[in-house]
């Protein structure tokens, strides 16, 4: 490393621009912050040796330079926008809608929006925040985070912890705030000082240099926010392992108890009621919107359930002791929580059909006196009845959703006892020979015509059923902290400004300047405070803006 | 009175003295007026907003209170707040940096937002399950608030953009600033042919199929485009022109397009009105007049109102967001529409922080920015709502 040593005999690093105790220029390195062709100094990061500046020989010499630019950092925060605005254009995978003709995704886009849809898909744009590409590009402003940030504030630490009062003149004069003034009497310095203290300025004093500072921990703002957006990219990653992160979806009827999956056994869930509830078309507030609305606006989608959790029991092999942890009801925005788990009410079907019950009679008896009795439960359908009276049912076929499928043939929709329709062989006694009907809702069809005996639905039961949806989530705290830590960092660095003030005597007079990271009207109102009534000259702005005009 | 009217009637006064203060403002530019007589203008002015906002205050908490959560549930509810947290934002920045011309240019975008707002419903609508939470109120109004903030950044740029372009030749820069000014003009067509056609009472019905559903929408507009597949219902009434094309998706798309054809058409007329009137360009219209403002002075709002604005969007726009969509339906993060909106926003403002502090973009560059990032806001708060279908539409 080629130190150098500045006249104020400060040794510097290799690549300084600025010394960094009194602030001059130091010869050969000017062009590094592009001081050499302009007047004023770049202040960015008081001229320190940035790596980045300095070494550009090796492979990691110059992959340190690429990601430490922040050209290179904005860059990629464009193209994580274009990309995040381009994915938004049509849903995502998982927000295909649930009337869409297909949910496939390589039929819904190309059917609903056409060339552009097919297009949308075949890019992987359907699926594009999980897509690899999207993934390397958040992971490269992570590095570009990281190397950005170390790349300053090591050595502006050092600077600003090293820096002097005592500041070369040539530093002063080329300060985008400065003045001259010729005379000046040590009460009117020390008036200043006394007032720029009395504005919480700290004031150093080195044989009548003086520089007064305050808000250097808002220089920090910037790293720190950064610490806390990496902590969030780093719960991210920890998120994609089963270790930190599960996520369940579970039905739940009404009645039914079950082991909440997800839990390893350990803990079961009863549903013991789900209710949905509307407003009051009558409620006179509300009655125009209601009625705008259709006339049904919920109010409350709510599942009342009992939490168990395992407990081993003292006899081995025995079936574990379920003991009452929890009986509470979940409901939007109120769900429930034990030992790590979250339970969110997330969807429900109502008047699902619990079981039917059936009897058969003769076919030409007009009374239909029942000959034999039986319920199938459709949560567990039995293959065959057998009845008191000798008669034996055969579940030929069970459609628990049956509609006629486009060849006109039954079918089930779906798996859920919604329109349940079955297809029965009916044994008589003593007969081996089966009569088959085919009953439904509003069906009761003989197919031959022949039978001699008639199957009929004498009653059923209903249930709703609850979606309910079972997350555990370990990363939380740390996105928190990320969070709190990327707040306290951003308004650390955006709500204060690092302000310096350097007064230089000289001959009889002195020379002022100031610089700020920020906000220049302040720091010139500061200045104006301090100085009022004193023979010092108020700062020029040496930098205004559109000097064209 | 009831607390409902008397709600409106608040509202109503809000707007009014916004406007009146808006006159008042006008009188604190221009060359011939004297300086005195300015300064009392602009106290009229700020005066005025601030009596204007402590109505609207009133109608806020009247409405709350009658309908029992606060009122940002709703396109109608959450726009209106939007419109008087930037009158807020003004009158903060206002006692900051002594600026009146901002109130001339501020107060005229909260009144196109708040005039916009209410061409929607605005009857009191019960809340669903999903937004039944105190997190509606802290979500919504922190990122209104910011939004609020950053609408005065767009505000500042405008106005240094106005004052700083060359007009003398035209260039793309002349033309870039009239596509925000037409912009804005847009809004006020939707304005105008949404009240003319209201005061008309004008309906047409259409059925258009939906899935296997077949729906009905209700145009309050001479249909131009129909619903795709749709038949007209309503006798004698003008016949669509064309189809609305059939990837537009979502609730009464038809509607909402045959409505966006309107705004384009009345904006266009009342834009074009305007040129033959003043026989130059808008942008050079203006520009005299504003050669009495400091451009470094509106620079460095434009840059200010980010620097506070952008904490408040990321704490209430990500982060409530995040805290409640993790309570509401236990993800934090889902890749809906408005959130992917909301971290467009955060990585635009963010660019723009590090390209005026890291690089040195200044002046007409931040005053650029500032409208870029105005547009994105506008975006998601209307289109995504409108077009893009998620969550959040609840309009």
């Amino acid at each position: 490393m080629n130190k150098i040593k500045c006249e104020c005999g400060h040794v510097n690093p290799e690549g300084t621009v600025l010394c960094e105790a009194c602030g001059k220029p130091i010869e050969g390195n000017q062009h590094i912050e592009g001081n050499d062709e302009k007047k004023l100094l770049n202040m960015r990061y008081d001229g320190t040796a940035r790596r980045s500046q300095t070494y550009n020989k090796s492979i990691i010499d110059k992959t340190w330079s690429f990601f430490s630019s922040v050209k290179v950092g904005i860059w990629l925060i464009v193209l994580a926008l274009i990309a995040s605005a381009v994915g938004s254009i049509f849903p995502q995978e998982i927000y295909i809608p649930a009337d869409a003709v297909s949910r496939d995704p390589a039929i819904f886009y190309e059917e609903r929006y056409g060339i552009f849809g097919l297009i949308f898909y075949q890019l992987g744009f359907h699926n594009l925040y999980g897509s690899w590409w999207y993934m390397i590009l958040i992971a490269l402003i992570g590095v570009s985070l990281v190397i950005c940030s170390l790349d300053r504030f090591v050595p502006l630490y050092k600077a600003l912890k090293k820096q002097k009062a005592k500041r070369h003149e040539t530093f002063l004069n080329r300060q985008r705030l400065f003045s001259e003034t010729e005379v000046v009497s040590g009460d009117e310095i020390q008036k200043v000082k006394a007032r720029l203290k009395k504005q919480n300025y700290k004031v150093r004093d080195e044989d009548g240099h003086i520089l007064a500072e305050k808000g250097r921990f808002s220089r920090w703002g910037p790293y720190v926010n950064h610490i806390g957006l990496i902590i969030i990219l780093l719960a991210a990653l920890l998120r994609t392992t089963p270790l930190f992160y599960t996520s369940e979806y579970v039905w739940v009827r009404e009645g039914q108890q079950m082991v909440i999956p997800g839990t390893k056994g350990e803990y079961h869930i009863e549903n013991k009621d789900f209710t949905i509830e509307n407003y009051d078309e009558n409620d006179e507030r509300f009655s125009d919107a209601i009625t705008q609305e259709g006339g049904m606006v919920p109010s409350n989608y709510q599942t009342d359930v009992v939490i168990y959790k395992a407990e081993e029991s003292s006899v081995p092999g025995a079936e574990p002791e379920l003991k009452t942890i929890i009986e509470d009801d979940i409901r939007m925005n109120h769900p429930i929580e034990f030992d790590g788990y979250t339970v969110y009410q997330k969807g429900y079907q109502l008047n699902e059909f619990t079981n039917m019950s059936f009897k058969i009679h003769e076919t030409d008896d007009s009374n239909e006196e029942a000959l034999g009795t039986f319920t199938i439960d459709l949560t567990a359908p039995e293959s065959e009845y057998e009845l008191d009276n000798g008669f034996r049912v055969e579940l030929g076929q069970y459609y628990p959703d049956y509609y006629l499928d486009d060849n006109g043939e039954p079918a089930s929709e779906t798996n859920f006892p919604r329109n349940p329709a079955f297809v029965l062989m009916v044994y008589p006694p003593g007969s081996d020979q089966a009569e088959i009907s085919f009953l439904g809702i509003g069906k009761n069809i003989d197919a031959t015509g022949e039978n001699e005996y008639k199957v009929g639905i004498t009653d059923f039961e209903m249930h709703d059923v609850s979606g309910l949806s079972v997350r555990k989530d370990y990363t939380l705290p740390f996105f928190g902290l990320g969070a709190a830590i990327f707040m306290i960092g951003v308004i650390q660095g955006m709500y204060w400004q690092h302000r310096r003030i350097w007064i230089r005597p000289k001959k009889d007079g002195l020379l002022l300047a100031a610089h700020t990271n920020k906000n220049w009207f302040g720091v010139k109102k500061d200045i104006e405070k301090a100085i009022s009534d004193t023979n010092i000259e108020m700062v020029d702005d040496q930098q205004e803006l559109d000097e064209q005009n | 009175m009831d607390l409902v009217s008397l709600s409106s009637t608040m509202l109503y006064s809000a707007f009014v003295l916004y406007l009146i203060a808006t006159i008042f403002f006008s009188a604190t530019i221009g060359k011939k007026r004297k300086e005195s007589n300015k300064g009392i203008a602009g106290k009229i002015g700020i005066t005025l907003t601030i009596i204007g906002f402590i109505a609207q205050i009133v109608y806020f908490i009247t409405r709350w209170i009658a309908s029992g959560h606060a009122p940002v549930s709703n396109l109608f509810e959450f726009m209106t707040f939007f419109g008087m947290t930037i009158v807020f934002a003004f009158i903060i920045i206002y006692f900051i940096y002594k600026l009146s011309v901002l109130g001339l240019f501020a107060l005229p975008v909260a009144l196109i937002i708040i005039a916009y707002a209410s061409m929607f419903p605005t009857d009191i609508a019960p809340l669903v399950p999903s937004l039944q939470s105190h997190w509606l109120y802290i979500h919504v109004t922190t990122v209104s608030l910011a939004q609020g903030i950053l609408t005065i950044s767009f505000v500042a740029g405008l106005i240094y953009l106005i004052r700083q372009i060359d007009q003398s030749v035209r260039s793309k820069r002349t033309t870039w600033l009239e596509i925000i000014l037409y912009s804005l003009i847009l809004f006020v067509g939707f304005i105008v042919t949404t009240t003319a056609f209201n005061l008309m009472n004008y309906n047409a019905t259409f059925e258009y199929p939906s899935g296997n559903n077949v729906l009905t929408s209700e145009y309050t507009m001479p249909a131009i485009a129909a619903p795709s597949d749709g038949t007209l219902i309503t006798e004698d009434v003008m016949q669509p022109w064309f189809e609305t094309p059939e990837w537009m998706h979502g609730v009464d798309a038809g509607r909402k397009f045959n409505t966006l054809i309107w705004s384009f058409i009345s904006g266009s007329i009342i834009y074009v009105l305007l040129r033959l009137l003043l026989r130059k360009r808008i942008g050079a219209a203006i520009q005299p007049l504003l050669k009495g403002t400091k451009p470094d002075l509106l620079d460095e709002v434009a840059y200010r109102a980010v620097a506070i604005g952008f904490p408040i969007f990321t704490l209430g726009g990500l982060i409530f967001a995040a805290i409640w969509a993790e309570e509401a339906w236990g993800r934090f993060w889902g890749w809906d529409p408005k959130e992917v909106w909301a971290l467009i926003t955060f990585f635009f403002y963010a660019a723009f922080l590090h390209l005026r502090l890291s690089r040195g973009w200044h002046g007409e560059k931040t005053a650029w920015l500032a409208a870029g990032g105005f547009a994105i806001i506008m975006f998601n708060l209307i289109a995504v709502n409108l077009i893009l279908a998620g969550l959040h539409s609840y309009a």
